[in-house]
């Protein structure tokens, strides 16, 4: 189970959170919080696995993280996901919304982070892995997308 | 209404939307928290809005104000308002909203359920999607029960997009509702095999996340993961079967032996490195489970081990840490083999990544001998010196310890050295491990005995220089040392060398700083001291000296009589006026040293820190139960019965606290608890269990150690634990020079007495004789303790509830099926006996295919069932004769199972053949993994069984019910699940069964009973006499050749005029039914709803069509204006059958029964609610008696409840009142009584209409059976 998806910048700032067990709100900028002070501190060439979060889980959680130009991607699960399909699918992702976003960098996910919200939704659903393939992704979110946009435009008429 | 809209988005363009907000937020970085709040008082305006499209907006704003950490639940029901939308724009707003701040304490989300389930049947797929998903985060108990069934029919949805949303979704319905598991098990074990990868991915994940809880109860999936596993080619697939394996293997051995080819094939082609390291770390757990039982697999430990130093050597720091990870399971079983990677592992402690070091030092722990202990703590210790963060050096520090400690000190060669690591290890700054250390060198200091002279005289010196530990505050976790080394010291004062100088340390001022609980230890032990020195100069002729420490004592002692801390406190002030007393008679000359010391004579053992726990529960002691009966509860409510009605039987109080239920007293421990913890004046639990004070009678046959000399006695100062490793190595020259010279003689001090923990090190170690020859006392447990170790387990653990045996359920028919408290809730969740989906049926298989079944009469399914059930066990019998045959020729068993087509003919001389698919022999777990090797002298029992089988097969043939014991062949099923260990065992009852058979046959003639009967009572509610027998409310609406309608009414608690109707549809013939149409003729006083638009007199749509043999449920809702009077309506159902050539228009007439019952609603009542109601004198009385009822008490008022959704408040041995109320708020109380076969009902009811009518009924319930 992957119990929290969260993105954030080298400075800490939130740019996705994406909780599959419920904290209140201030519980979640701490371990935001937590989890960004834990990251940023290590160095660029060492493992993408890190033990130790309090807040979050317990022992049998990792985080498992990846570093992207400006922002963090980071998945925090149990010891049932594989450490390596984690790092497969924070890859899956960030692909993905490179693709959806067209040279995604972090002003998109700063705009529209309800979009790259749908764009999670059609991969990871409540906790679980739901999608892995890239194609199948982008075919849905662009279908939603497309009945979005007749929508709007229907009231706009 | 088009100006409107213009105007609405015109408004629009003027409001703020995400991306003018977050602009907003970027410019205002100075006064960040001001801009937000006015934009949130500007969502609050747009909220109160009519449009949709300004709330829609508002809402996306707040649920990216809501990661920034404001909380937004006060919008929670806008939320609600835009997840009802129509227009999925809006619609996946609202819902994405919901999914971020809604969880089950949100009050609103009890209104979603209905747009929930709207959306789920809603015919655009998107609409169904976002409902998913939403529903995923903030499903709660409430929503799962009541949309469990329409996910499950959403399992079956033709779009896979959303077949695979709702398989995984059902994970979280079982988490919050575990009832759903049964009944939708079949299901989900169907997907498994859904032509779509992705569905059939979210089935092994689904199941996989289930397996990983509760991995017993999945053993007989095993054969179909396994196919999964040889024909899957998803990577991801693969990972997760391959970790259910994993978790599936310590618990059947011969599933880790059919395993280990195919992985290793995997592990050898595969190139993805996810899936390599999954299939390693399943090899290993195989290993791990089988490593008692087959010693030939070192070429499989090999190739891990080889694989996984691939991985370490990778300059991947992600494989490398990956690597250590899978070699420290391997260390556990299989140490030899990563020993010899030592080199490697050490590299590692010097690797730049954390992670990485932490993941060696695991591995270090497998890795000490006695011989290179030092060597490696040297090494640590180096690290610990060099290491920056404060986490990483605590980590090291546990480490230093455990790797010391493990198994009982095992590879300490050396106390001293020990002690010394442990001394400098309290100069580290601001460890939080301060009590670890204190725990080691109490532990050490009790348990070795010849060490005390040296821990005693190193801990004197820690408590004189115990300024350098408490001078920083950063420090305070370390002065728990101080604990140790103050008792240390006390405890063992006969070995110090200058008791008075530590006398006067531990007096000191600076003292009264100390955490409380230190200086309590510190006051005890003073007066330990005091009573040593006492006795050393009493021998003395000059008695000022003794006069002189009895002053230091009264002098010093008045601080800690002031302390805040009650224990120090109380310590103190008994001390000094013990002191005070001493000098007294010191100043008579009195001699009075041993009286003193006798004061803490006494040695003491060790206790082991789980003892008290183990100590067994008498006989006879109920340690929940009352010892009194609590006063205040019990006199009212013994009187109040009496007085509300008119005719009152003599009864008996008896008390009925011991029916308190579990929870109850679960409840009433922890309030226990806590007034406990909150007791100043009751005993807690003492931080360190070890320091239990005991006479000792088995003190004297503990073995005095011989110290040897070669290691000096006096270390100066602190001490370096260096030396010791350089003192150690000459030590081992020389041992072994002097072993060189002396060959023939034999060391005196040589491992005479211990010989046995020796033997467990490496033989190199055979070598290395220790300084000290150590009597380790060993912990004490109490006598008869219990050896369990589950004591760690969570209580709150949700998983725990999903622990379900689904076994049966899956395997032949009758066994156990799903009983009725198990059927998904349709609405309401009450019993549906009637129901006949195919998977009650049993055959999960053929529910499975959904094949059309033959109709038939009961009686011959039933024949049907049983001779299926002998065909089968007849097969697996052949099965089992054929396998011998397959060990003699080696044959694997896929071979096998290709042969059983073959099988399956030779059976198969029947008329109707029902589906007997291969999953039914796949789920045979037993058959599957026979492969494995047999003890050879059951091969002749097996021989015989076929021998015998081979009579009742022929009959089977010949069409007649076989013979055999009722019971038999339940015996032998269950037997079939258990392992191999009594393979054996049960091979020889088998066989005495069949003997016994063959003598009965002919004798009598037995119709096996259909089992689920008998199997579904003790599933149902049992109360603590018998069980009761299963019940239902659905009552048959109607029935014709194609179709049979069943029916339940329930009243709508949240709607005063309200009642539901759940019919279930059932497909009785061979052709598929669709457009079913439900209509009836409506009266003045009772309507059906029909959605807006329709005309009054339109029937309603079924929303959903029956293929053969299949049935399904709709709900359909009535109006109602007065509820005192029960009544029909008539009505019809029209539907067409469609075959494959020719389809036809049906009708059933049918006609609605309304009771007065049905507007009836359980409600629980308090008995003093109860009490309170009855005397208000609103209600009318009335009774009624039913004679000749002969069922037990309890019986009668389950029927009573179920059937007329009553609840009881108090029930006294044959005398109950119970209560429901109506939908419209009538309260309705009873009192039932029996005597003999005689019930008598009172009744109570503030409409005289609705209870003579309810009570008829209750009547005609008790009349018909």
């Amino acid at each position: 189970m992957i119990k929290a998806i969260l993105i954030f910048n080298n400075h800490g700032k939130p740019r996705l959170s994406k909780f599959y067990e419920h904290y209140n709100e201030d519980t979640e900028q701490q371990i935001i919080r937590e989890t960004f002070h834990l990251v940023s501190k290590r160095d660029e060439n060492v493992c993408n696995f890190l033990e130790g979060g309090m807040l979050i889980g317990g022992s049998d959680y990792k985080l498992i993280y990846r570093h992207y130009a400006t922002l963090y991607f980071v998945f925090c699960v149990d010891s049932s996901e594989s450490e390596l399909g984690i790092l497969d699918l924070i890859q899956v992702f960030v692909e993905t919304l490179d693709k959806c976003f067209e040279n995604v960098c972090e002003l998109d996910l700063i705009f529209h982070v309800d979009k790259v919200h749908n764009i999670l939704a059609e991969m990871v659903m409540g906790g679980m892995v739901l999608e892995t393939n890239m194609n199948e992704i982008i075919t849905q979110v662009d279908a939603q997308n497309k009945m979005e946009k007749s929508e709007v435009t229907s009231v706009l008429a | 209404m088009a100006l409107k809209i213009v105007k609405g988005s015109i408004d629009r363009m003027f409001d703020k939307n995400l991306q003018d907000l977050v602009r907003g937020i970027r410019n205002h970085k100075e006064d960040e928290a001001k801009y937000i709040s006015t934009c949130i008082d500007e969502i609050k305006q747009e909220l109160k809005q009519d449009n949709i499209a300004v709330k829609a907006n508002a809402v996306c704003k707040l649920t990216y104000l809501q990661m920034l950490g404001y909380d937004v639940s006060w919008a929670a029901f806008n939320i609600v308002e835009v997840m009802s939308s129509s227009k999925f724009t809006y619609k996946r707003i609202g819902y994405l909203a919901a999914s971020q701040c809604f969880h089950e304490s949100t009050d609103v989300i009890m209104l979603t359920t209905n747009q929930i389930r709207k959306d789920l049947s809603s015919p655009n797929q998107y609409d169904t999607g976002v409902a998913l998903t939403g529903l995923s985060c903030f499903v709660t108990p409430d929503l799962a029960r009541d949309l469990a069934n329409d996910i499950m029919t959403l399992m079956s949805h033709t779009k896979p997009y959303i077949r695979k949303k709702a398989v995984l979704i059902m994970y979280k319905v079982f988490l919050k509702y575990p009832e759903s598991l049964r009944p939708a098990f079949p299901r989900l074990k169907e997907k498994l095999e859904d032509p779509d990868p992705g569905v059939q991915s979210a089935a092994v994940n689904v199941i996989c996340e289930l397996a990983r809880r509760n991995p017993k109860n999945y053993l007989s999936l095993a054969p179909l993961f396994f196919k999964l596993m040889t024909s899957s080619t998803n990577n991801w697939v693969l990972i997760k079967i391959i970790k259910l394996f994993g978790a599936l293997t310590p618990l059947e051995p011969r599933l880790g032996k059919k395993l280990i080819e195919p992985l290793t094939n995997l592990i050898h082609s595969t190139s993805a490195m996810s899936l390599l390291y999954e299939c390693v770390n399943t090899v290993i757990a195989v290993l791990i489970s089988l490593s008692s039982g087959m010693p030939n697999h070192s070429a499989s430990i090999q190739l891990c081990v080889q694989k996984l130093r691939i991985l370490i050597e990778d300059s991947d720091q992600n494989l490398k840490y990956l690597g250590l990870l899978a070699m420290s399971k391997i260390l556990k079983t299989h140490p030899k083999s990563v020993q010899s990677h030592k080199d490697l592992i050490l590299q590692c402690l010097d690797d730049k990544d954390e992670s990485i070091r932490l993941r060696a030092l695991d591995l270090l722990y497998g890795m000490v001998s006695k011989k290179n202990l030092m060597e490696i703590v040297k090494k640590l210790m180096l690290h610990v010196d060099k290491a920056e963060g404060t986490t990483y050096r605590d980590e090291l520090l546990t480490k230093i310890i455990d790797i010391c400690s493990q198994s009982n000190y095992q590879y300490i060669t050396n106390f001293e050295w020990y002690i010394s690591i442990l001394v400098e290890l309290t100069r580290l700054e601001g460890t939080r491990h301060g009590h670890l250390i204190a725990s080691q060198m109490l532990d050490v200091a009790i348990r070795v005995k010849a060490i005390r002279v040296f821990a005693v005289a190193q801990m004197a010196t820690l408590l004189d220089n115990a300024h350098l530990l408490t001078g920083n505050v950063q420090r305070k976790g370390i002065c728990e040392v101080l604990y140790a080394a103050a008792w240390i010291c006390g405890e063992f004062s006969e070995h110090l060398d200058n008791p008075t100088q530590t006398l006067e340390a531990m007096l000191r001022p600076k003292v009264a700083t100390l955490p409380g609980h230190i200086q309590a230890v510190y006051v005890q032990n003073a007066a330990k001291l005091f009573a040593t020195v006492l006795k050393s100069q009493e021998g003395n002729t000059d008695s000022t000296a003794a006069q002189e420490t009895s002053q230091l004592m009264i002098d010093r002692l008045p601080l800690f009589v002031q302390s805040a801390n009650l224990e120090v406190q109380e310590r103190a002030s008994c001390i000094l006026q013990l002191v005070k007393y001493i000098q007294k008679l010191q100043q008579k000359d009195v001699e009075i040293a041993e009286e003193v010391i006798a004061l803490f004579a006494g040695e003491l053992n060790p206790v082991a820190p789980k003892a008290q726990k183990k100590v067994p529960v008498p006989e006879g002691l109920d340690l929940d139960a009352w010892i009194n009966e609590p006063p205040s509860e019990s006199e009212s409510e013994d009187e109040q019965p009496r007085a509300i009605f008119a005719k009152e039987e003599p009864k008996h109080s008896r008390p009925r606290h011991t029916e308190v239920d579990e929870k109850e007293l679960a409840k009433r421990r922890e309030a226990r608890k806590q007034e406990q913890a909150n007791n100043p004046f009751y005993i807690k639990s003492s931080p360190s269990s070890q320091k239990v004070y005991q006479e000792a009678p088995g003190v004297e046959h503990i073995p005095v150690v011989q110290i040897d000399l070669s290691v000096p006695l006096k270390v100066p100062g602190l001490p370096m634990s260096d030396q010791y490793v350089k003192l150690e190595e000459e030590r081992r020259q020389k041992d072994r020079a002097d072993k060189k010279k002396k060959e023939k003689k034999k060391r005196k001090e040589k491992r005479s007495g211990r010989g046995k923990r020796h033997d467990s090190g490496p033989e190199s170690e055979e070598d290395i004789t220790p300084a000290h020859m150590v009597d380790i006392v060993t912990e004490e447990m109490p006598e008869n303790a219990l050896p369990s170790d589950d004591d760690d387990k969570d209580p709150n653990d949700p998983h725990k509830a999903l622990d379900i045996d689904l076994d049966n359920l899956m395997e032949m028919a009758g066994r156990r099926p799903l009983a009725d408290s198990e059927k998904l809730p349709v609405r309401s969740h009450r019993a549906a006996e009637v129901l006949k989906s195919p998977a009650q049926d049993g055959d999960a298989e053929s529910a499975a295919s959904q094949e059309p079944k033959k109709k038939s009469s009961k009686e011959k399914r039933e024949k049907k069932k049983d001779k299926d059930r002998d065909r089968k066990k007849s097969k697996e019998d052949k099965k089992k004769k054929k396998k011998h045959k397959h060990e003699e020729k080696g044959e694997d068993l896929l071979g096998g199972q290709a042969e059983e087509p073959v099988v399956q003919s030779e059976a198969t001389s029947e008329v109707a053949a029902p589906p007997t698919s291969t999953t039914a022999e796949v789920s045979d777990l037993d058959f599957w993994l026979s492969n494995a090797p047999v003890p050879s002298n059951t091969q002749e029992a097996a021989t015989v069984v076929a021998a015998a089988e081979a009579a009742p097969t022929s009959e089977v043939a010949s069409g007649t019910a076989p013979d055999s014991e009722p019971d038999e062949p339940k015996d032998t099923e269950t037997e079939e699940t258990k392992s191999s260990k009594h393979k054996k065992k049960k091979q020889k009852k088998e066989k005495e069964e069949k003997e016994k058979k063959k003598k009965k046959k002919h004798h009598h003639h037995h119709h096996h009973s259909d089992g689920g009967g008998e199997e579904s009572v003790q599933n149902g509610t049992v109360e603590e006499e018998e069980p009761l027998p299963p019940m239902s409310n659905y009552c048959l609406l109607a029935e014709n050749s194609y179709i049979k309608m069943v029916n339940d009414i329930q009243g709508n608690l949240q709607d005063g005029s309200q009642v539901v109707v759940s019919v279930i549809f059932e497909n009785k013939c061979d052709s598929f039914l669709k457009s079913m149409e439900f209509n009836v003729l409506d009266s003045l006083n009772s309507k059906l709803q029909r959605p807006e638009g329709s005309g009054p007199h339109d029937g309603l749509t079924v929303p959903f069509q029956l293929p053969p043999g299949v049935s399904n449920e709709a709900r359909f809702v009535f109006t109602m204006q007065s509820i005192i009077t029960p009544q029909k309506l008539k009505g019809t159902l029209t539907f067409i059958v469609k075959n494959e050539d020719s389809s036809t228009h049906e009708k059933l007439d049918f006609k609605l029964h309304f009771t007065c019952t049905s507007y009836l609603i359980s409600t629980p009542c308090y008995s003093d609610a109860f009490a309170k109601l009855l005397e208000s004198g609103d209600l009318k009385c009335s009774s009624v008696k039913l004679e000749g009822v002969v069922m037990p008490f309890h019986h009668l008022l389950a029927r009573i409840c179920f059937r007329h959704h009553f609840s009881v408040v108090e029930r006294i041995d044959s005398c109950a009142s119970m209560y429901s109320r109506s939908i419209q708020d009538h309260h309705v109380c009873l009192l039932v009584k029996t005597s003999g076969q005689t019930v008598s009902i009172d009744a109570k009811c503030d409409e005289p209409t609705l209870l003579g009518n309810v009570l008829d009924e209750i009547k005609q319930t008790f009349s018909q059976c």
